[in-house]
């Protein structure tokens, strides 16, 4: 195995406090190695190494642009190479099924780093015709040094959407991995060594967040910071940006409405909205958590979502036949379970699961609860675990008001065959990605983020480019 | 040449030999018509010969394409251009990934197709190695891309309608390659348009078809689907006219002569108005200001005008000096030229080889004579090299007034013609008294006026202190009779791209 250490300057360090901190394997609870954790003074040492990175002349300032797109690509070819590698080690440490490890992640791991490689020489500015004896034109710079930490949930894929834009425009990269998930990324970092990315160009910190993340966050000479997570730990690193008012970019929680109209194609809904719900563990900041059905279709939609997820195969995420691993650490474990005995309580109706599915490990059963009411706890709070929220409505103006009201606006779906329905709710929606007839596409090629507090700016598309770059005028 | 130390391959352990070595012997594979991934005989069973233009012997021959080939490529292309054709539905992303692998083969065969692009067209080959390979394989890994970001736009009209433009293929594109930069050349037409999804037949010129053939059997082996790309070698007023002409056609790229470019513009428009792009010649004016640094524009302007024997659209065959510093360009030029070596194109001593053919090589020669007739000072060489084909010595002509034949008509072979002159003014319009307007150039430190001058060159490409810079992400193309359209960079998807407008009625619409 790989020394799972802090990665500086394309070396290998121990925390300077030489701390270590335990990773857990979900499935069985059982300690997989100790990692090396960061902290502040290691947030000190990579960001001196990313300065020196970004200093003018420096080999990666000086660099072809169409020679970062060469290396993202070189990137992309090293983890097709190790894939197998990889989808088992994000496996072990996360609890996903293998299956998906390997054809979903990974496929979007490498999807992400080709299309950023690809915008790598193609970040144009423009000339302008201003008034006066004047040539004006614009420079779009990289942004500088930049603080990513990333969330557990989709550990590569969340690293390469991060690095990708960050690295196509030149910037270089404090990262933060999950302290639950911190495996793999460390072994692409050795990747990013192979390929030979320039010295202090990518630093990898394994780390807590009110640790190694907060350093970052309030860290002086960091330029700009990217946080995946919970809405709640986004307010803390916005406040601590504003310390030296770097820039901000947040991809946060979700309470996503999934709205299936009557003339909808139900099998297909269903099954859909099953995916919507249960897709990794739940464990999706997208995830449609409240299902809104049209009264006509409502009952024979709950009968057949129960059926559906009846069937849902939960158990070691090595087995090809799985579908559902265990929850990412007890933490979250805990607060599922909590937030079910929170559903019973407040009187909506158990239809399945609704408990553990192991004896070890962090499985729980995939549940399912109708009769829910927009007020109660389910309804309101972000779950991120294998719970169905089910919930009547009569009218698509009834509908689009209660799928508006939440804090959150990440992202929404539309069930139905009218053209007209279909605009009309995508365009009332107040949510940054709309699906119609389909859930969680997500093609790097488009943007994706979040209105109100599911997040500020968007990744993914050129749109993810704008996060990274500065725009410098000369005239 | 490979800069910062990099390699262009894609995988790290490779490395591009620092000094390549041609191939002896090289065996020429690839000489049919190549239609739907296959390879096939000519319908007339005619074929044409290839030749070495340094030593004047035969290559091989190839099949020679007619009109009845084309219509058979043309069938081939536009069922993979069909909306339910393999390529058609293929993830955006996978069309990049195609053009990466090319990009990835060509690489590994980069020394073969230098010695073959040598063989036939008589360029040095460390040029054909380090320049035109280089050029293809980063045209193309640029044109990889942008596979997957040809971006319409939704846009908020007036009324209750929701509307989105879809930027589509054109469909068939027919391309017609010159024979200068010949592989270059293809790339610069095939990256786009398959970038942009459309399907292509490509003519190569029949001085130079050999390269453009090996391209066959490497977009076969990358895993293109049968009839996106279709090769056919033959001649202009053949092969060429019946693609120019084709009713199934959906748009044609040209480049080569203005007078060519006229003739496929006009078939374009009788025949059914297909989309037409044109990259032609050019008289490309290079001014050198009294404050330029001098050595720097002595080299570029020489490199300028005579980089690949001459045969060069951008060549900077008017070279406008400043009276104060006019005497001293002259001499260092002079000096300059004698350290050019001419001869065999495959030793690495070589800068200049033969020129492509007699056609030419006569056309250059008459040219020459008609300077010396007018009045111009040959200042050095103006002569062939008595025992060697059709290699002609570096000429500089100085003394060349505007309406001397030299100073008029695109020259297309090794001779520099030196012009003086005294404002900024003036200039700038004698530069721009030409009907050509594809590049010019300007040696200053000034910066003033290098930015004014390039605002007032009538030309799609300035360079400043600089000369024959071009870089796949910067676009490239003629004002005036140089040529329609822009290929390279961004811009050239516009060129591959239909644009549908989609307008739906909806019953509210809210902003």
């Amino acid at each position: 195995l790989h020394a799972f250490q802090i990665f500086i300057n394309n070396e290998w360090h121990h925390a300077v406090s030489k701390k270590t901190f335990p990773t857990v394997n979900p499935s069985t609870a059982e300690v997989i190695c100790q990692v090396a954790e960061g902290d502040k003074a290691d947030v000190d040492k990579a960001v001196k190494a990313a300065k020196e990175a970004f200093r003018l002349g420096s080999p990666w300032r000086r660099m072809d642009s169409s020679h970062r797109g060469l290396l993202l690509n070189r990137l992309a070819d090293l983890i097709e190479r190790d894939s197998a590698y990889l989808a088992a080690l994000e496996t072990l440490d996360n609890g996903k099924p293998y299956t998906l490890s390997y054809s979903v992640d990974l496929s979007l791991v490498v999807k992400c780093l080709r299309y950023y490689a690809g915008w790598a020489d193609k970040n144009h500015g423009k000339t302008i015709p201003i008034d006066g004896e004047y040539f004006c034109y614009t420079r779009h710079e990289p942004v500088g040094v930049c603080g990513q930490i990333i969330p557990w949930n989709f550990p590569l894929f969340m690293q390469a959407s991060k690095l990708g834009p960050a690295l196509a425009t030149g910037n270089t990269v404090v990262m933060k991995v999950a302290e639950q998930t911190p495996l793999t990324a460390l072994y692409v970092a050795s990747l990013i060594k192979e390929v030979r990315f320039p010295e202090g160009v990518v630093n990898i910190i394994p780390g807590y967040g009110h640790t190694a993340g907060a350093a970052i966050s309030s860290h002086m000479d960091i330029d700009k910071v990217a946080f995946t997570g919970s809405t709640e730990v986004g307010q803390l690193i916005q406040q601590a940006a504003s310390r030296n008012l770097k820039k901000v970019t947040l991809e946060l929680g979700g309470k996503s409405p999934n709205i299936i109209l009557s003339d909808a194609n139900l099998e297909d809904a269903v099954e859909q909205a099953h995916s919507a719900v249960f897709f990794n563990q739940g464990q999706v900041c997208s995830a449609g958590s409240r299902t809104y059905v049209q009264e006509d279709v409502y009952n024979e939609f709950v009968e057949r979502s129960v059926e559906r997820a009846k069937k849902r195969v939960v158990g070691d995420p090595f087995s090809l036949q799985t579908e559902q691993g265990p929850q990412v650490d007890e933490s979250q474990f805990k607060k599922v379970l909590g937030y079910i005995s929170a559903g019973k309580r407040d009187g909506a109706k158990l239809m399945c699961g609704g408990g553990v599915a192991a004896d070890r490990g962090y499985f729980i059963q995939p549940t399912i609860f109708g009769e829910v009411k927009d007020n109660m706890t389910i309804a309101r709070e972000e779950i991120f675990g294998p719970v169905m929220q089910i919930l009547k409505f009569k009218t698509l103006e009834e509908v689009i008001e209660r799928g508006n009201d939440t804090q959150y606006g990440l992202a929404a779906a539309v069930f139905t065959r009218d053209i007209d329905k279909a605009h009309y709710i995508s365009a009332a929606l107040r949510a940054g990605t709309v699906w119609v007839n389909c859930y969680n596409v997500c093609g790097v090629q488009a943007p994706f983020g979040g209105y109100k507090a599911s997040g500020n700016g968007r990744e993914f598309g050129e749109y993810g480019l704008e996060g990274y770059t500065e725009v410098k005028t000369v005239s | 040449m490979a800069e910062n130390g990099t390699t262009e391959n894609g995988q790290p352990e490779k490395k591009i030999p620092f000094f390549p070595h041609p191939i002896k012997n090289l065996e020429v594979k690839y000489t049919k018509v190549f239609i739907n991934n296959e390879w096939h005989t000519s319908v007339s069973g005619l074929k044409f010969a290839t030749y070495n233009p340094a030593t004047g012997t035969k290559i091989c021959d190839v099949e020679e394409a007619d009109k009845a080939d084309v219509d058979k490529a043309v069938e081939a292309a536009k069922a993979a251009n069909l909306r339910s054709s393999p390529w058609r539905k293929m993830d955006v992303s996978s069309r990049g990934r195609l053009l990466h692998k090319l990009a990835d083969l060509i690489e590994r065969d980069r020394v073969a197709l230098a010695t073959m692009e040598t063989m036939d067209t008589g360029k040095p080959f460390l040029h054909a190695f380090f320049i035109d390979l280089e050029g293809c394989i980063k045209t193309l890994r640029y044109y990889a891309g942008w596979s997957d970001k040809i971006h319409g736009k939704t846009m908020p009209v007036d009324d209750d309608f929701v509307c989105f433009t879809k930027h589509e293929p054109v469909g068939v594109c027919g391309a017609i390659i010159p024979w200068n930069f010949p592989l270059l050349m293809f790339m610069w037409k095939m990256a786009p348009a398959l970038s942009c999804g459309n399907t292509v037949v490509i003519k190569p010129a029949e001085q130079t078809p050999l390269t453009a053939l090996y391209m066959g059997a490497l977009v076969k082996e990358a895993g293109f689907p049968p009839g996106v790309v279709n090769i056919v070698p033959g001649f202009g007023p053949t092969a060429g006219a019946a693609i120019a002409s084709h009713v199934d056609i959906d748009k044609v790229a040209f480049t080569g002569s203005t007078e060519i470019g006229k003739l496929v513009k006009e078939a374009a428009a009788k025949s059914n108005l297909k989309r037409v792009t044109l990259e032609l010649g050019g008289k490309n004016p290079c001014i050198v200001y009294a404050d330029a640094d001098l050595d720097l524009a002595v080299e570029e302007a020489q490199q300028g005008a005579f980089f690949n024997q001459g045969q060069c659209c951008t060549a900077a065959s008017r070279i406008f000096v400043e009276e104060q510093i006019y005497e001293e360009f002259v001499r260092r030029s002079v000096e300059h030229a004698g350290k050019r070596v001419i001869g065999d194109p495959f030793d690495p001593r070589t800068s200049q080889g033969p020129q492509i053919d007699q056609e030419q090589f006569d056309k250059i020669m008459e040219l020459i004579d008609s300077g010396r007739r007018e009045g111009a000072k040959l200042e050095y060489g103006g002569s062939a090299i008595e025992d060697r084909g059709l290699f002609i010595q570096p000429t500089i002509f100085s003394g060349v007034k505007d309406h001397m034949r030299i100073a008029k008509e695109e020259i297309f072979g090794p001779v520099q013609c030196i012009f003086k002159f005294k404002s900024q003014e003036e200039v700038i319009k004698r530069a721009n008294s030409t009907r050509y307007g594809l590049a010019a150039a300007v040696f200053t430190k000034s910066m003033d006026k290098a930015l004014s001058a390039a605002s007032a060159l009538e030309a799609g490409t300035v360079w400043i202190n600089c000369y024959n810079a071009l870089h796949a992400q910067a676009p490239f193309g003629g004002y005036k009779m140089s040529g329609n359209g822009r290929e390279l960079g961004e811009y050239a998807l516009a060129e591959y791209t239909e644009v549908k407008a989609v307008t739906i009625k909806l019953t509210q619409k809210d902003h």
